[in-house]
This record gives C-alpha cells, structure tokens and sequence, in this order.
C-alpha cells in the first residue's frame, strides 16, 4: 500500500524504520547514515538508539523516524522492520510496535522471524542479506540493509553517496567504491517490493542541523561563556563532556577528567570560585554524589551549572534508557534550606538555548542550576532547524577594586552582591559552607543565618525570568501540564487531534522548574477548567510538584508512566480522548 | 590586614593574617602552622590577593579565614578537587590546600591519590594530629590501632595510613614531613613546596593538645632526617617506610612535569565550530 495516500489527509508525514541487529553488526551506522542522507534532501528525523548495556554483541537498533516537518518524539508504529538477525530481539520488541501494514525484512539464514514479531501480522519479506554482503568484495550486510531501505524509500543515490564519502573519507577509496557496490546490491534486490516515499521537507539549503540533545547542551553552554569543565564519565551524559573537550580546546577554555563526581562538583566549584563560567554533566548516580556540593555552592554563593541527563532510576537503574525521575533530587535533593535554580529543556533544539539560558542564570543569580535532560533529549540525533541566536551570557556581578571593607555577602536590593574575583586586591575573602556574616566571617548568630537565607532566597525569587519559564500554546478550557522530552508526544498529538477540530486544549510545558512562577502559572491558565499532568516517572513527581507549588483546578488528572518505554502521540491522543469524555 | 600596591615593601607574616581569632584549643599545634604559613608567604613575598587558601573540614581546615588571602571553606575531604579546579582555571594564583589527616586520608582519600596523580602545580599541607578533634576524639586514618577512644575501644585494630609513601607511590613531585614546634624548618618546607613545580605534599606533625596530651612528647621525638631528600622515588619510599615516623625534612624532590595548566589551542568563533553539525 502507498503510505502517501494512507496519510495524505494530514500535513504532516512521517516515516519509522527500525534497524535491528547484534551490537556490532552496523545498525546503527545504517540508521545514522539513513537519517543524514534523507536530511540531504530535506527530511527532519530523528534517530533513537536503543541498545543493551554490552559494549559489543547485545542487541542493537536504529529507530529512524523520518517526516517533512520537525519531529520531537518516536512515532506510533513502525512501517519497515529490518532485521539483520534476530538475536536478542525479544529485548526490543515492545519499543518496536508493528502494525499489520509494516513491512518486515529479514534475512532467511538467521532463522525463523520470531513469535513477538509474528504476532503484529506483518508483511514479511525474506532477503539474503548476509549473502548479498558476500557477492561483493568486503561487502558488509549493514551497507546491504542500506541499499534495501534506500530502494523502498525512494533515497537519491546522490544523497546516499554523499554520506558515504562523509562516513569513509578516511578509510580510502577502495572502501568506499565496496561500500557503493553493496549498496547497489541491497537496491537491486529491493526492487518491486513497494515504495515507502520518503516524506520530504523543503530543502534545507543549509539552514538545519543534525545533532543530539548532549551536542545541543554542550554547544549551548559553550556558547554562553562556559570555559571550565570537570568531567566524569557516566551514561548517558559523557557526549556532552566529550563535545566539551574538544570546544573548549578550541575556545581557550580546559577540562579535567575528575577521579569522581565527588571531584567534578568541587572542580567546577573550585574554578567558578576564581572566576571561570564553569560546568559538569552526569545522570542520576553522579548527580546523587554531587548533592552535598551543590549545598555548598548555595551557600557560598558559587555559580555553577549541572547538566543532569537522566535516565531510569533507582541506583544503577537501566543506564542506557529515558526516564524523569530525578524532579524530585534536582529540586528537593539539598539539605537545608538550599534556594537554587532547576530547568528542563523540552526538546533536541531546546538543549541549545535552555542550556545557554541556565548558564546566564546562574552567573547572574551566583547560584547552582540544575539542567535536567534525559537520554531520549541527550542521545537522540535529531535533525533540526539551526537555533535561533539568543543573547543570553555569562555575565557575573564582580567588584572593581573595593574602596573601604569589603563585603562578600552585603545585603543589596536584588540580593546579589559583587563578587571579588581572586586576583582583585582588597577583595579578599573565604568562601564558605559555614553560615556567615555579610563579610563572610563564620556566624553561628541566628539573625546572620536569617539575613542570608532572604538573602539567598531573594535573589531568585525577585528575578525576571521572562517568558522563557514555559512554553504555553493554544487556548481552551481543557490544559495539559508536562515537562521535558514528553512535551515532544504531546506536542505531536495535540497537533493531530487540533487536525481533528479539537481545538480547545492548551499545552503548559514547564522549562523553569523552580523557582515556582505562580503568577505567570495564573495568567497562562486562564480560563482552564481541567488540567491533564503528563510525566514519564513511577511517582508523578511533576504532579507532586504543581501541587505544592501552583493553583491547579480541582480537576486534575495525572497519567504517568515510568520509563524506559516513551510516550507515543498516538497513545497521548487516546488518553486524550478517554480525559475529555471522563 | 590586606595589601595595596602602595603598602608593599616586604611583606610581614601578619600582612597575612586576618582578624579573625581562631577557634582552636590552646596548645593546638595548628596555630604554629599558621604561623609558618603566613612566614612562607612573607619570605616568598607573594601578594596574598593572588594566593587562595583551600580546605575541607576540620579544625586545622579553618585556616583559610584566618589568612588575608582569598580562602575557601568547603565540605568535609573535598579541598584538593577545590584547589584543583581552581588553579587550573586559574594557573596564575598561587594555591594551597590545607587539612587534616581524617579530612585527606578518610572522606579525602581518594582526592589525594588522584592530586598526587594529577601533579597540579599546587601545594598541599596536612596537619596531623592523628585524631579528630573537632568531634571530640574519634581515630583518624593515621591513628595507631591501639589507641582507645568511645567509638572504637580499645583501638581500631586497623593499621595506620602512611600518607608520605602513597603520596610518593602515587607521583606527589615534592614530599616532605615537619613538625609544628620547629618553626625555622617548617617554613622552610612551605617555601620549598610552593617553588617546587606539580604537587607538593607537606605533612605535619600537629599535636592535639585536647584529644592526644600524649602528642606533647613529640617536641623530644622529631628529629632532622639524618639525609638530605633525593631525587630517587624508591629510595624515599624505602627511608620513609624504615623510619619511625618522626623524621622531618624534605624528603623527595621529583622533576615529573607538572599538569599542563596553560590554555590551549587559539580560540575560535563559537558559529564556525557550529558549522560541524550543519547538513
């Protein structure tokens, strides 16, 4: 069947693939080079890898989603399975839904399709892929499953060609004519199975970019001033610190690799103290580690950025896939009375600038942020339009050379005070974790610890956070309330059901997560009767949250899910649908 | 009492020293050590806005405070990753991290070996007393295993940390152990330790006047290594690990190359390394 004139009525058209195969095997290099030569011509996409948690040998896919319109979440179902084995299979089966209008393609030597599989009713289509690979020299069944899949998709030979050149420039020319040739190969037996046109975009005409969520967020903070990074590996944030490294190589700025997270947070506090815009990311485990220090940095008012890309918790938790479970640590993890600042970007592109944000805001407030991403954001490669410049800088209240006594802590009407950078004579002073006077000499007086703490709070409660607090689309009495990479599924679905004429839900995706905004909350839900709260955690902690902190009609319905199986627009319209007629 | 450019002539130790009355006990042999420091600085003639203090918790880990040069007060054990981060940003300042022997060899253990790894140009001093004071008495790393204390009676029955050897082991440049009641020699050994270039490790003993009376004895037990140091990493480790503990001096110079702190490469426009994502 033409996929084309299935969805012909709506605007938006995508596309799924899965890529399935032993680690190793080269699916995901067919689905990454899948993704970059349908964006040569003009597709959006993105590419979700899902992988187990072996290095090499567990299973491995690409799940390509390709459209003519930006995509920010996985789709419904799959229309082309390829499968280069089955090993492992079972693994993956629920995050490859299969409806009985997808193709699947495998390879009849690996054996039979397996029963999880079969049930979808797919049509199956047998191909020699491994001894198509064979009937070229050094012929790989991953270059094979390419050629299939740019058959069905109708992929301009030259668009494929050029990824290629990209992929083997340095692995010489015999490579990449071998490379060519399986590819050919992989069309010539794909012929006559149908076509699945590509949906096609406008061109990009150089005006998009193919890029993961952690590149975004690295590339953003890089961008605001961030010139010292402490690192410590860990899954799934270590691409931000490895963009990093090489950024800041090329920005004068320098990175550590740190023994620990215990040493990163420290690092980071260490260098921000003697001036430098500076930042660490981690997920859940590493940013556990981190807690105590990022009191310190409240209390010695330290600026300090923290990407957390989350993933599925608790302890060590699935390491390799999404969840929003950390809400409740970035925003409640402190001990004491710790006022600090908490963001979530809320897609791919979104990394850029909320990243770029988060850095201007803790440098003007002195204060740690927390940026929460999760793996779907940090991993995912997406094709996106080139962000939009916006002007936010690390811009840090310092003192000139003081005149008289020097204050660190000196109580002003914004609640920021003008921070001696060391180096600036007559502005010394000790930083301190131990509660202080103005001059930041240890106190143990209660009006001291009294004064701080208004102090501390003040500065980020008076502060003017514009409209970048949420992102609010739509009118209506009917609101839907969610957070971070579900606001993608949503997005998609409320799109579709407004294609549908249902038009009276509005979208409040929360960027600023803490400090509350009640206010702002009030006037962008005017006029809501009933709010739906959408999250991708076990507890509802974003629900938890509103209501501690914000108005919410009596009429609140929350529908959460743990991780790692993310939100689908399709499941969100049928949720959607159940809420309104409830 | 901080410097202008127009009071520096040769600085004084008391140019370094803040108002700040300390909250140690008195006999405390941390009040030598800041003396000493403060003397170090002087003879160094460093202006103290371009030197920064780094510590943990502790009762010696107060010292930033009582210094007029910028200090940090951090959490309990994580001064060396501070003072490292900080002096990589800022390979300008002068940075020294100062402790005791449970906020470096415990909760800091790990920080240490790593620093001495790393060998950033930064000098650490740990004053210890083998015993936390300033929760009233409890066995630190270096405490020898009989000593009886509420937590742990009649001792730990664990073998004492011996932090000059691990330092050495793990690529400290500069090793050395003093003592707090022998003013002339410990200064000295600052001084050494911050020209000497990577990470230099001053150990020194600091008897708790409160928790360990017995410490007092120290004064008539140190004594000046019989050798001058080396330069030889397996010859320090054997004369520290065949000594009884109680000889001071410079004990090791290495010539490891420091940390590499300077900036590299020429900064360029942040749009062109963008240029990498577009398709």
């Amino acid at each position: 069947m033409n996929r084309n004139q299935r969805s012909a009525k709506a605007d938006q058209q995508s596309l799924s693939i899965a890529v399935v195969g032993s680690g190793g095997a080269g699916a995901i290099t067919t689905g990454t080079l899948l993704l970059e030569a349908a964006a040569k011509q003009g597709c959006y996409g993105i590419l979700t890898r899902t992988v187990g948690p072996q290095i090499r040998g567990g299973e491995a896919a690409a799940l390509v989603r390709v459209g003519n319109a930006a995509i920010d979440c996985v789709g419904d179902g799959f229309d082309i399975l390829l499968a280069m084995d089955w090993n492992n299979v079972d693994r993956l089966v629920a995050e490859i839904p299969l409806r009985a209008d997808s193709l699947i393609i495998a390879d009849p030597e690996q054996g039979k399709v397996p029963e999880a599989i079969l049930t979808s009713g797919a049509r199956i289509c047998e191909l020699p892929i491994g001894e198509l690979a064979k009937s070229v020299s050094k012929g790989r069944p991953n270059m094979i499953s390419l050629g299939i899949l740019a058959e069905l998709l109708d992929l301009q030979s030259s668009a494929v060609n050029a990824v290629l050149e990209k992929q083997l420039s340095k692995k010489g020319e015999a490579a990449l004519q071998s490379s060519m040739e399986t590819v050919q190969a992989g069309r010539d037996a794909a012929s006559g199975l149908g076509k699945y046109p590509l949906p096609v975009g406008d061109a990009a005409g150089g005006k998009r970019w193919l890029i993961t969520g952690n590149h975004a967020s690295a590339y953003g903070a890089l961008r605001a001033g961030i010139r010292f990074v402490a690192a410590y590996p860990i899954t799934p944030a270590t691409e931000v610190l490895e963009w990093l490294s090489s950024g800041l190589a090329k920005t004068g700025g320098r990175l550590v690799q740190a023994e620990d997270e215990l040493a990163s947070i420290n690092m980071v506090i260490g260098a921000s103290f003697g001036g430098i815009p500076s930042l660490t990311a981690t997920s859940g485990p590493g940013l556990s580690l981190m807690i105590e220090s990022l009191g310190l940095a409240v209390a010695s008012e330290i600026p300090l950025v923290v990407i957390d890309v989350m993933r599925v918790g608790p302890s060590t938790g699935i390491a390799t896939k999404a969840e929003q479970s950390d809400l409740n640590i970035a925003v409640y993890g402190f001990h004491g009375d710790a006022p600090h600042l908490v963001v979530a970007p809320n897609s791919v592109a979104d990394c850029v600038s909320t990243t770029q944000w988060a850095v201007h805001l803790a440098e003007a407030m002195q204060v740690p942020i927390i940026v929460l991403t999760d793996q779907y954001l940090g991993q995912t490669k997406s094709i996106i339009d080139r962000p939009s410049k916006v002007d936010y800088k690390a811009e840090r209240l310092t003192t000139g050379i003081p005149t008289g006594g020097y204050a660190r802590y000196a109580i002003t009407d914004s609640g920021v005070s003008p921070m001696a950078i060391p180096g600036t004579p007559g502005g010394q002073y000790t930083a301190d974790g131990l509660e202080h006077s103005v001059k930041g000499t240890p106190s143990t007086k209660a009006e001291d610890h009294e004064q701080q703490m208004n102090k501390r709070q003040q500065k980020i409660s008076n502060f003017n956070y514009g409209d970048h607090w949420a992102d609010v689309e739509g009118t209506g009495s009917l609101a839907v309330l969610t957070w971070g990479s579900t606001t993608g599924a949503i997005r998609e679905a409320l799109r579709k059901l407004k294609q549908a004429g249902v038009d009276d839900i509005r979208l409040l995706s929360l960027r600023l997560i803490t400090p509350a905004q009640p206010e702002k909350f009030t006037a962008a839900m005017t006029g809501v009767e009933r709010v739906l709260i959408v999250e991708q955690n076990h507890s509802a902690q974003l629900w938890h949250f509103l209501r501690a902190h914000y108005e919410l009609p009596k009429d609140a319905e929350v529908y959460n899910r743990a991780g790692p199986l993310l939100f689908r627009p399709g499941e969100i319209i049928e949720k959607i649908k159940q809420w309104r007629s409830a | 009492m901080s410097m202008t450019a127009e009071t520096v002539n040769k600085p004084t130790p008391a140019d370094y020293r803040s108002g700040i009355k300390p909250i140690w006990c008195p006999g405390c042999g941390d009040y030598s050590v800041l003396l000493e420091i403060t003397k170090a600085l002087a003879t160094l003639e460093l202006r103290s806005e371009e030197v920064a203090i780094i510590s943990g918790i502790g009762c010696s880990s107060r010292i930033p405070a009582y210094s007029s040069c910028y200090g940090f007060h951090g959490v309990h054990g994580r001064a060396l990753p501070v003072a490292t981060g900080l002096k990589v940003a800022r390979p300008d300042l002068t940075v020294i991290a100062t402790g005791g022997d449970g906020d470096g060899f415990s909760i800091g253990g790990n920080h240490f070996l790593h620093a001495c790894r790393r060998n950033v140009n930064i000098t650490y001093i740990v004053m210890d007393n083998q015993v936390y004071g300033m929760t009233k008495g409890q066995a630190s790393p270096t405490t020898d295993p009989d000593w009886d204390s509420v937590l742990t009676p009649g001792g730990t029955g664990i073998r004492a940390f011996q932090p000059l050897v691990i330092a050495l082991a793990s690529g400290a440049n500069f090793v050395a152990r003093g003592f707090a009641g022998d003013p002339a020699g410990t200064t000295n050994m600052i001084i050494e330790g911050i020209r000497h270039p990577g990470f230099s490790f001053i150990q020194i003993l600091s008897p708790c006047a409160t928790f360990r009376p017995d410490q007092r004895e120290w004064r008539n037990m140190v004594r000046e290594a019989p050798v001058p140091f080396t330069n030889d990493p397996s010859r320090a480790a054997n004369r520290i690990m065949t000594d009884d503990g109680f000889n001071i001096g410079i004990l090791y110079r290495g010539d490891r190359p420091p940390y590499e702190t300077g900036r590299k490469g020429t900064p360029r426009d942040i749009d062109t390394i963008a240029e990498e994502f577009s398709v």
